[in-house]
């Protein structure tokens, strides 16, 4: 086994293991990390939506991107590249977002709710499996986004200094930033503690290239298994973690912010694997990028933060079943959610149709 | 030769399978700037019969030199 097999397999361990810790220390259950729901605080807490549940300044966010970015500097990585489909990745990075709030939760956390014995979550890996198989499609068709080019070095500064504007309104906190008082927003571990765990990650999954749909795209495409081991490697250290800590629960009863609509689980899974392959990595991929200097990634990731606050604010976003008193409350997407997804998957279609391009042939 | 500059992973990757595919040269030179499409490359030709070695061209861009096994 090659170093680069350990490193991916080691950060896949580093992920689930701060992913139980960070649940620990105060994160939602079974969203020790989560880009997505992360992604949705943030947009939340800056007043861009007003679920007032879930609204809060995620410092594991800025530390995934600022420890990529540390990461590519130190190891001479870090390239300003900008170019390659601007507009067109901004409204994928919505698709995207779209697709994981409907099912409650990115590539990252369906691994942790599988991990934590969520057994509706794998509704959300089998369309997440067919998304990724619906883009591999195209990219052996032809697919393209097209290329980027070298831009100014500032302009890959702009999501980590985004990301640093963030963490200071957190400290701060100025009466315009939301803090939920309820709900998952308002369980977060103590700030430092989120920060180190995502510069940690972030880091790592620089020097890895870790992606959740890289994995799974590398093994349709290439019959590759080496990213698919770091997707394995997390599984199973959130499972191991859970049974020690006695935190395992399989069971199809009510789950921590999950719920039991499984056909749009499934679709809106698919959504996040289809966007995640056009865009060329999974949500988390793209705040690495961005931390690298891709200024494509960075639109991409302001295309999901906005896809987040729409999702919202049109109620689209899937809601958690509910236990209260022994009164079970169904959750489930809206019908607005499924006319949400739905128009994702037709944009989905007309995207990878309308960029197919003839082969370029070796020269 | 294929010029992938500018590309992001996996389309440098797709790229050189598909003329391995079509045309399974004995060498195939492959120019990228992007550090992943070096190590995927180089990945993707050890598991398919090439051996692969990559130099830097300055300006962060990469060289690769596949050349298919006896």
């Amino acid at each position: 086994m090659g170093k680069s097999k350990y490193l991916v397999i080691g950060t896949g361990v580093v992920v689930g293991l701060a992913a139980l810790a960070l649940t620990a220390a105060g994160n939602p259950a079974n969203m020790g990390f989560c880009i997505a729901c992360f992604l949705r605080d943030i947009a939340g807490g800056l007043g861009l939506h007003s679920a007032d549940k879930v609204q809060y300044l995620r410092p594991e966010i800025v530390g995934l991107v600022l420890g990529a970015m540390f990461a590519a500097l130190a190891g001479r990585e870090f390239r300003a590249r900008a170019g390659s489909a601007p507009a067109l990745r901004f409204v994928l990075g919505m698709i995207v977002m779209v697709g994981a709030l409907a099912f409650l939760g990115c590539p990252l956390r369906m691994v942790i709710r599988l991990g934590g014995g969520d057994v509706t979550a794998i509704a959300g890996l089998i369309g997440f499996a067919a998304g990724i198989g619906a883009g591999v499609l195209f990219l052996q068709k032809g697919f393209s986004l097209g290329r980027a080019y070298k831009v100014k070095q500032a302009d890959g500064f702009v999501l980590p200094g985004f990301m640093v504007a963030v963490l200071a309104l957190l400290i701060a906190a100025p009466s315009f930033i939301k803090f939920s008082q309820a709900g998952p927003g308002a369980s977060h571990a103590f700030w430092l503690v989120s920060l180190i765990g995502g510069l940690i990650v972030g880091a790592l999954a620089q020097k890895s290239r870790l992606c959740m749909a890289g994995g799974l795209r590398d093994v349709f495409l290439f019959r590759d298994f080496h990213l698919v081991s770091g997707f394995i490697a997390i599984f199973a250290t959130v499972l191991i973690g859970n049974l020690v800590l006695g935190n395992f629960n399989a069971a199809l009863e009510v789950q921590p912010v999950a719920h039991h609509d499984y056909l749009w689980s499934f679709l809106g899974m698919g959504l996040v694997g289809w966007g995640s392959v056009l865009l060329g990595g999974c949500p988390l991929r793209q705040l690495i990028l961005a931390g690298e200097g891709s200024g494509d990634s960075a639109v991409t990731v302001l295309g999901m933060i906005v896809g987040a606050a729409i999702a919202h604010n049109f109620g689209m976003a899937g809601s958690a079943d509910a236990m209260t008193d022994g009164v079970f409350t169904a959750g489930g997407v809206a019908m607005s959610g499924r006319i949400g997804i739905c128009i994702g998957l037709a944009l989905l279609l007309i995207i990878s149709l309308a960029n197919l391009h003839k082969e370029e042939n070796a020269k | 030769m294929i010029d992938a500059r500018g590309y992001s992973c996996p389309m440098p990757v797709v790229m050189v399978q598909k003329e391995v595919k079509k045309n399974a040269p004995d060498t195939l030179e492959v120019l990228v700037d992007d550090p992943c499409a070096v190590e995927n490359i180089t990945r993707f030709a050890s598991n398919n019969g090439y051996e692969a070695s990559s130099r830097p061209t300055g300006d962060d861009e990469f060289a690769l030199t596949l050349v298919r096994k006896a």
